[in-house]
């Protein structure tokens, strides 16, 4: 077996480098948007690939979401594969009769005759301090479309392979991008990244066997260092990578939480109406009489997105974590 | 000394990035909707296309009568009738080559038969068994959209997409007055001049968006004047003068495929039915305006001038009659069949695979059928 050297990389290049080998693979594949041209996009995600593959390839579009993917939709029927930008998430809210009345749906009103298959990226998440409207987790709004699949990387290389297969994917994807990890390092082997994650596959990040934390996108690693800190009040977390909201693994995650008896969701996202309600029910139906607490959930409060300098109250931290941690009923079950 | 005494009294370098675009009077619509019929431009029409059109104005007017009987027999959910705008609808249809693509909204189902899909087609989404009956790339007719206006920017994407690909395909959509006022439109109106798009839009202005009156829907001096804005020319036309309809989107179409850009074209006309069954147009228009329009029905004014020019003797209109009496006698025949409902097709078209939920919901889907079909004593609880 010959050792693969990994290099640290971010999150950013491993977009970029997903979206080039897209284009070099698949000439029907088109980027565009707002900015994504000359300039690179404005967290430069497409650099340089208008220059190498040419403004037809890489376009920048006029200021206006829903007509970027209206116009998708027209070019994704006559057979291209558009790979479309939304600046950030709260600019993705124009174009959302687009996503919803059509996009999501037009393969199930012709019987399959007419799939539509395009990526509509969008930079998602808090934590970077930036202005309103520039830090939503829009992930329930998504969700709640059937036909379309949300999914969201935490890792460089997931970065890689997940938007690989979602352009590669005969049906619309939402790619939720976690701005905050844009510019997080992590190893991953640049000269082979053929690799391609397959949608709808959970990962178990950090083995654990007190209790399971299921989170995904910017929360994957606060998870990890809350499991590490929890080491010191004795506890052995799991932490679990849903990677795919739609389609969900309730294999894993129920696998998971079957072993451990205790399980937290953790997520950016308001609770009420959140992802974190649609997973811990699904949890709870599967799990039963597995569980030794009820499933708890840590999100973002109710509230619109706060001000930058009041995010870090609002954000799922570690402190909070445990402390959901240390709520799990162990005197209960005696662990 | 007053502000615009101040301005007269210098005159100002411009700032330094401004230019001046495009010369706006060549983009500028007639005062007048153009005419053909009754003029002396019919001499020049097409003896066989005014047949054509005829032909098809027929056809089109007696599947507006039969699907509006059909509602009333049940058949149909609900049925927006285009009577009267029987003109546009064909026109929109004929004017297109095999290899180009119509986007038509829900009351176009008349362009979509002209273009060639089966009329029972036609009428799945208005029937309720299933949205779109039809492929849409074996007639190049996208699904009916229901939303205003969102079809526009797919015409435009795919208009060009086509032109990357280095086809001379021409995407014409098709949206009513009301749908003028959404936001899509002036998107898709915008990237469409902007690309330099092969897409001609055509609005049929009927009067009505359900009630409101185009007066209290845009203060625009017409709506074919919204083109000038976006820097594509804006053509005013008789919507019920099938031959200059035609006529309009054929220059339209011509200058789409020879790399000439998007074209807004207002066909005037008017809607002779309510908006739907379900409408009460009586609430909102008086009878004289109605009959004003009927005076000034498309298949009048090409009967007239066929008939004037000897193309159409009486056994011409009988063939097309009869020709429509056959098309509304075999709809209305397999309407009344009741469809088969698949309901495996609930779930097998929402992703290229089923997800593990939507096979588990189609199972559970499937007990219950089963436990119908065994009646209350198979049922077994």
């Amino acid at each position: 077996m010959t050792t693969v050297a990994l290099k640290p990389a971010t999150m950013a290049q491993a977009l970029t480098r997903a979206l080039r080998d897209a284009m070099a693979a698949d000439p029907s594949v088109h980027v565009m948007g707002e900015d994504v041209g000359t300039l690179g996009g404005v967290f430069r995600i497409t650099d340089g690939l208008a220059e190498e593959f040419g403004d037809d390839r890489c376009t920048d579009t006029p200021l206006a979401e829903a007509g970027i993917l209206g116009t998708a939709v027209g070019m994704a029927m006559y057979g291209l594969r558009p790979v479309v930008e939304m600046q950030f998430d709260a600019f993705a809210y124009p174009a959302f009769e687009q996503l919803i009345s059509h996009v999501s749906r037009m393969r199930n009103r012709t019987r399959g005759a007419m799939p539509l298959p395009l990526t509509i990226r969008i930079p998602y998440g808090g934590g970077i301090g930036g202005v309103e409207h520039h830090s939503d987790s829009s992930e329930a709004y998504y969700m709640a479309t059937p036909g379309l699949h949300v999914v969201t990387p935490a890792t460089v290389a997931d970065a890689y392979g997940l938007l690989r297969a979602a352009i590669a994917s005969d049906d619309p994807v939402v790619f939720l991008e976690p701005k905050r990890l844009y510019w997080s390092k992590d190893s991953w082997n640049p000269e082979e990244p053929d690799t391609v994650e397959p949608i709808g596959r959970a990962v178990v990040r950090r083995r654990g066997s007190s209790a399971t934390l299921i989170t995904y996108g910017p929360s994957v690693p606060v998870c990890l260092e809350a499991a590490e800190a929890a080491r010191e009040e004795g506890w052995d977390l799991e932490v679990v990578d849903l990677r795919s909201l739609v389609p969900f693994d309730d294999e894993t995650v129920t696998a998971s939480v079957r072993r451990t008896g205790r399980a937290v969701v953790v997520h950016e996202s308001t609770g009420f109406g959140g992802p974190g309600g649609e997973i811990a029910a699904r949890v709870t139906e599967r799990c039963f009489h597995h569980l030794e607490a009820p499933v708890l959930r840590i999100a973002g409060f109710d509230i619109p997105y706060p001000a930058p300098m009041l995010e870090r109250h609002h954000l799922p931290g570690v402190d909070r974590i445990l402390d959901a941690v240390g709520r799990l009923q162990w005197e209960v079950g005696g662990r | 000394m007053t502000v615009m005494e101040q301005r007269g009294a210098y005159r100002p370098t411009p700032p330094p990035a401004w230019q001046p675009r495009t010369d706006p009077a060549p983009l500028l619509p007639d005062a007048l909707p153009y005419r053909v019929l009754g003029t002396e431009a019919a001499a020049e029409a097409d003896p066989e296309l005014l047949r054509r059109l005829y032909a098809q104005l027929v056809r089109g007017r007696r599947y507006n009568v039969q699907a509006t009987a059909l509602t009333k027999q049940g058949r149909l959910a609900v049925y927006p009738a285009s009577t009267g705008q029987e003109a546009c609808q064909v026109a929109a249809a004929l004017v297109l080559e095999e290899r180009d693509w119509l986007f038509p909204s829900y009351r176009d189902t008349l362009a979509v038969i002209a273009r060639g899909v089966d009329p029972v087609e036609t009428l799945t989404l208005l029937r309720g068994d299933w949205h779109t009956g039809y492929d849409p790339h074996a007639h190049r007719v996208a699904p009916l959209s229901t939303p205003l206006a969102t079809q526009l920017p797919h015409a435009v994407g795919l208009a060009h997409a086509a032109r990357l690909k280095g086809d001379d395909v021409v995407a014409l959509a098709m949206i009513g007055d009301g749908g003028t006022s959404e936001g899509d439109f002036h998107e898709a109106m915008n990237f469409a001049a902007v690309w330099q798009a092969p897409v001609v839009f055509l609005v049929q202005n009927n009067g009505f968006a359900i009630s409101v009156p185009l007066a209290k829907q845009t203060a625009a001096p017409s709506l074919a004047h919204k083109a000038v804005g976006y820097g594509m020319p804006g053509r005013l036309v008789d919507g019920n003068d099938a031959a200059a309809v035609h006529q309009v989107l054929a220059e339209a179409v011509r200058r789409a495929r020879e790399g000439g850009g998007p074209t807004l074209v207002e066909a005037v006309t008017y809607r002779i039915d309510a908006h739907t069954n379900a409408d009460d147009a009586t609430r909102y228009r008086v009878d004289a305006e109605v009959e004003a329009w009927r005076a000034h029905d498309p298949i009048l004014l090409l009967e007239r001038e066929l008939t004037e020019r000897e193309l159409l003797d009486e056994q011409g209109k009988k063939a097309a009659h009869e020709d429509a009496e056959a098309m509304a006698a075999d709809l209305r025949a397999r309407m009344n069949q009741d469809p088969e409902l698949g309901t495996k097709d609930l779930f097998a078209h929402v992703y290229a695979r089923p997800t593990t939920q939507l096979l588990e919901q189609e199972a559970q889907l499937q007990a219950e059928l089963d436990a119908e079909t065994a009646g209350p004593e198979g049922a077994g609880r």
